[in-house]
């Protein structure tokens, strides 16, 4: 244990290696530390901003959403009128259709009807005269009475 | 074996674990080891402990190449490993560095790192086995090796006067010669009259720091090593329930010397730098 020149050469070795320290050891590695701590504050910063963006948008959506709602109401709604509307006008033609069908029908029946007398009317008076000439059991003339009879079917 | 043999070869075993390997000019006029304390003694001052500033130097090359290996591929991504322990002490040093140290200079942080971490490694030779490394070197033909550079106080003395040159000097930079000397001479009592009181306290003061910041670092690794030793004296089979409790204690003296070296450099650079 005598101090002798060791001193001096730990003293020397120790400006050595605080200058490399220095030089070389301390910059770099803070330069890196702080660039990473700059990194960090700049990606929370990011992702704060995103953050709000996200917020706004989802509003946005809400809003877009709550629209499109309200507009496919109003057009379900428009579409629902509509339909009532064609099945009402349906309706409407449909009856028309119906009555034209009936009294076209109707009036089918009437000719037939008319017809179907016309014929009777002419064979009553045929078998009128059938009927007479056998109750008067003579020949009557056809051409004499044929005015009579035709009178007597005009009147059936 | 008689109590007083034991004896003997004891004090022989610790004496042989205090001397440094110093090589130096003997009085006779030829160089080379001294092979005791005293032959040491008689080489006067130009003469180097091996040893102690070999270790040394060896640990503060380990410590520049980690760091520096580590400064070299430092990322700005995530840092993993190494990279992490080195950032985490850089961190330390920068956090308790600016709590004590308000001004500007560049110098003190490095200096701060350098000397924690030195001081780490030089203390922490004193976990490895006492006799481990002095019997390999005993196999080689080296006969004395002092393992552990901060329980030499040459180590110790040679860094806190290094301090004490860098406090002379940045209290002259920073306050001028005049201004120094005005803070040496006007405390405590701030009268004509006593500026020869007053130096005298401030230089015994100014001259005690790196006296105690030396000693300190040294006396407390210098009783830990002496604890080792006598342990080590122990019979083999029972060393291990001293040796590992004082073991464990120890990497809280080694770490708490360190770290106290280091605060009080940057307390007494601060102080260098600031008027009071």
């Amino acid at each position: 244990m005598n101090i002798n020149a060791t001193l001096l050469g730990q003293a020397i070795s120790f400006a050595i290696f605080v200058w490399f320290c220095m030089k070389y050891v301390w910059p770099p590695l803070t330069a890196a530390m702080e660039e990473r701590q700059k990194q960090m504050s700049d990606g929370l910063e990011n992702a704060e901003k995103a953050q709000a963006e996200l917020d706004l948008a989802k509003a946005e959506v809400e809003k877009q959403l709550k629209e499109a709602k309200q507009q496919s109401a109003v057009l379900i709604d428009q579409a629902n009128k509509r339909a009532n509307q064609i099945v009402d006008e349906a309706k409407v033609i449909a009856v028309k259709e119906g009555d034209r069908l009936k009294q076209a029908a109707q009036a089918d029946i009437e000719q037939e009807v008319n017809s179907a007398k016309e014929v009777l009317r002419k064979q009553v008076s045929v078998l009128a005269v059938a009927g007479a000439e056998k109750i008067l059991e003579s020949s009557v003339d056809q051409n004499a009475h044929s005015e009579m009879l035709n009178n007597l079917a005009a009147e059936l | 074996m008689s109590a007083e043999s034991t004896g003997s070869a004891s004090s022989a075993y610790i004496k042989h674990h205090l001397t440094n390997l110093t090589y130096g000019q003997h009085p006779n006029g030829t160089w080379g080891f001294a092979h005791s304390t005293a032959e040491a003694g008689d080489m006067g001052f130009w003469a180097l402990n091996v040893d102690s500033l070999g270790w040394s130097i060896a640990l503060g090359i380990l410590f520049c190449w980690v760091f520096r290996s580590v400064a070299v591929k430092a990322t700005t991504g995530v840092p993993t490993g190494m990279q992490n322990f080195v950032e985490m002490i850089v961190d330390f040093i920068d956090v308790t560095v600016k709590d004590s140290f308000h001004k500007v200079n560049p110098l003190i942080a490095p200096l701060a790192m350098t000397i924690f971490v030195w001081v780490f490694l030089m203390n922490t030779m004193d976990l490895i086995p006492v006799d481990l490394i002095p019997q390999l070197f005993q196999l080689v033909g080296v006969d004395n090796m002092k393992v552990v550079p901060s329980t030499d106080p040459n180590i110790t003395m040679g860094m806190s006067l290094s301090i004490f040159v860098l406090i002379l000097f940045y209290s002259i930079k920073e306050k001028g010669a005049g201004g120094f000397f005005n803070e040496l001479s006007r405390n405590p009592f701030s009268h004509p009259a006593f500026i020869p009181f007053n130096l005298f306290l401030e230089i015994l003061n100014l001259v005690t720091k790196p006296i105690s910041l030396g000693l300190r670092l040294f006396g407390n690794m210098y009783a830990g090593e002496m604890i080792f030793i006598l342990i080590a004296l122990l019979p083999a089979y029972i060393q291990w329930t001293l040796s590992v409790p004082w073991a464990i204690f120890h990497i809280l003296v080694i770490t708490l010397q360190a770290f106290i070296f280091m605060v009080l450099t940057i307390v007494y650079l601060s102080m260098a730098h600031e008027s009071h």
